[in-house]
């Protein structure tokens, strides 16, 4: 690849377009270790709220339910996200395979308020209780189909000719599914739960329409502390809460794409 | 070192494999279309056709990946109807090698073994027996990615053969590896096959590697199988214009049956003035019939002086092109037709005084039994 010099007016464009997106992101976490009790004013460099923040049971106690749930969630998304990859590209057509295809990809595109609102009318409607449960279950729904995208794209490259010979070396099915597919598709099912997990973390919208008075999660705590008035608490739970997020992004995405580089190799 | 070996002739040997009367369909597509096919023990059996021809299929089904339409196939005394891939006894090498990519090369070779509950010292045993046979012993801990084409192309050899099967089958095995490695490996192959008394199934589009390790040659064609035979007598007595061309280069002649004369035929064509005799005794033809005569290029002598006035199968031309390919010359000569018909002939010495040129007039003749007769 050549390396093309950067023009001024690709510099520019590149900062800005950095400034606009991290900016803001930037200017948090810079507050977070603020010492002044005041915002929006700069008082020096401590680390005093981060300690704050874990005195804070309210915050701590979402914290946790935030953790358990994503943990929860993801799990259980990434068997279902993965049984639906497999389902999708194995089974060949299927009648009904479009359809199906459609409505596992639905949620991705669906506003989050209108999935929110029918899944709290859905556990009214069946008198569930809302709480822990209601959110897991919530956020598995959203989580789902974007683990079945990352595994299928996996799929798609996956040699069928390496479970054949498995089969033909006299492995039964099932055997040749956890000796030879799973292995070559764990990162992408990694990635996969890495995907799920972060998406809970950070949910809002639904987790606000399916929290009940017995669970609150972080992003929940945040949004209404923040609208009682910016705290720097919340400044470094948020910091917190980013880099999180970005970890998890990040090896979601390498781990993708590896996966799907290593199968490339060795189709050659 | 292995000329009496020829069960199919004998009425009373008991194939090993037998297809019968196989069809399989995908939705509309016929893939293999009511075939029978007898493989017998210890052959060196190869499927040979053009892609699409159902050769890839057929190797399938003995494998268990697909299941006939209709028609039944045994191995043995088993019918195999039913059975999935992973019971049957009958290990195949793939195209792609597919060799797993998360294990070593021993870890390769030791899969199918581990399937069986063999015990541990005996895996290694048998493991470390299959790294000699391919020489690979030094390759033992590297993994897939690790390895060049020919190195890979033994692993998945060594992983197909661990099992002892009674039947190895073989789909386009020396496919991916480049000429010289591919004649190398060719007599290799042949090799261990001699070696371990084992029945192998070679599926393949190349007839040169059909015919180098072949004891019999099933040529397909649609789903059907056109001609089985040794390859001297697919080359020498092919059953069907396809075949002629499919194997080997070929002249075809056409013309029409003039009679018979001393159990020779006569056949009128626009190709030479008089009538060609041809000595196929074993075709039965009728007068006025059309046919196409085959005449394989090495079979044809290219002179420049005019053969005697009582000549047989005399072809008159110019030369359209010459070919040096250092051990053959190939000649293309333009007939009056515009037909062109292709000689080879053997570059026996090294000068030879006044070579034929281009442009020239030449005369091409061949024998009466170098030639066959194909029923159009």
């Amino acid at each position: 690849m050549t390396i093309r010099r950067l023009s001024v007016f690709n510099v520019t464009s590149l900062v800005i377009g950095f400034a606009f997106l991290y900016l803001p992101i930037l200017l948090l976490v810079i507050y977070s270790f603020n010492a002044s009790r005041l915002v929006t004013v700069w008082g020096g460099f401590s680390t005093q709220w981060y300690g704050a923040l874990f005195r804070n049971d309210a915050l701590m106690e979402a914290a946790w339910v935030t953790l358990r749930v994503a943990l929860l969630s993801a799990t259980i998304a990434t068997v279902l996200g993965t049984l639906a990859a497999l389902a999708l590209t194995r089974y060949g057509r299927f009648p009904g395979r479009t359809l199906f295809t459609g409505m596992v990809y639905a949620p991705m595109v669906m506003p989050e308020v209108i999935t929110g609102l029918s899944l709290l009318l859905f556990f009214v409607a069946v008198d569930f209780d809302r709480g822990f449960w209601t959110i897991t279950l919530a956020h598995t729904t959203l989580t789902m189909c974007f683990v079945t995208v990352v595994v299928q794209s996996r799929l798609m490259t996956f040699d069928r000719s390496l479970e054949e010979a498995a089969m033909d070396l006299g492995a039964p099915p099932l055997r040749t599914f956890f000796s030879v597919t799973l292995p070559l598709i764990a990162p992408s099912i990694v990635a996969g739960f890495l995907l799920a997990f972060t998406l809970s973390m950070d949910d809002l919208v639904i987790a606000s329409f399916n929290a009940g008075p017995g669970a609150t999660t972080l992003p929940i705590k945040i949004y209404s502390a923040v609208r009682l008035g910016l705290s720097p608490e919340v400044n470094a739970a948020s910091a917190i809460l980013i880099g999180i997020v970005t970890l998890g992004v990040i090896s979601a995405t390498l781990l993708s794409k590896r996966s799907v580089l290593r199968s490339r190799r060795n189709a050659h | 070192m292995r000329r009496s070996f020829a069960p199919w002739a004998n009425p009373d040997a008991k194939p090993l494999i037998r297809f019968e009367n196989v069809t399989k369909r995908f939705g509309d597509s016929t893939a293999v279309d009511h075939l029978s096919l007898d493989i017998f023990e210890g052959e060196f059996f190869c499927l040979l056709g053009p892609s699409g021809c159902g050769k890839t299929t057929l190797m399938r089904m003995l494998a268990g990946f697909e299941m006939p339409t209709e028609g039944a196939i045994t191995l043995g005394n088993q019918n195999l109807a039913g059975v999935p891939p992973y019971r049957r006894p009958v290990n195949m090498m793939f195209q792609s090698y597919a060799l797993f990519p998360h294990m070593s090369v021993e870890k390769n070779i030791a899969f199918g073994l581990k399937q069986d509950g063999m015990h541990k010292d005996q895996i290694a045993d048998r493991v470390g027996e299959m790294l000699r046979l391919v020489q690979l012993e030094k390759l033992a801990r590297r993994y897939p990615s690790q390895l060049s084409g020919g190195q890979r192309q033994r692993v998945a050899l060594a992983r197909a053969l661990a099992k002892k099967p009674k039947v190895l089958l073989l789909d386009e095995p020396l496919g991916a590896l480049d000429k010289k490695l591919r004649e190398e490996t060719q007599f290799e192959l042949m090799d261990i096959q001699h070696e371990l008394h084992m029945t192998f199934v070679v599926v393949t589009h190349d007839q040169e590697e059909a015919m180098t390790m072949a004891d019999r040659i099933a040529v397909m064609d649609h789903g059907r199988i056109v001609q089985v035979a040794t390859p001297g007598e697919i080359y020498e007595q092919p059953k069907t214009r396809f075949i002629a061309e499919f194997v080997g280069d070929v002249n075809i002649i056409e013309g029409h049956v003039q009679g018979q004369e001393n159990g020779l035929w006569r056949v009128k064509t626009s190709s030479a003035e008089v009538p060609l005799t041809i000595d196929d005794p074993d075709e039965v033809l009728h007068s006025g019939q059309p046919v196409a005569i085959a005449v394989r290029p090495e079979k044809m002598v290219i002179q420049r002086d005019p053969p005697g006035p009582g000549a047989i199968n005399v072809l008159t031309g110019e030369v359209w092109d010459i070919g040096y390919l250092g051990d053959w010359t190939v000649y293309r000569v333009k007939l009056a037709t515009g037909e062109i018909v292709r000689v080879t002939r053997a570059n026996a010495s090294r000068f030879v005084e006044s070579p034929i040129e281009w442009d020239e007039q030449v005369y091409v003749t061949f024998a009466p039994n170098a030639a066959v007769i194909l029923a159009e």
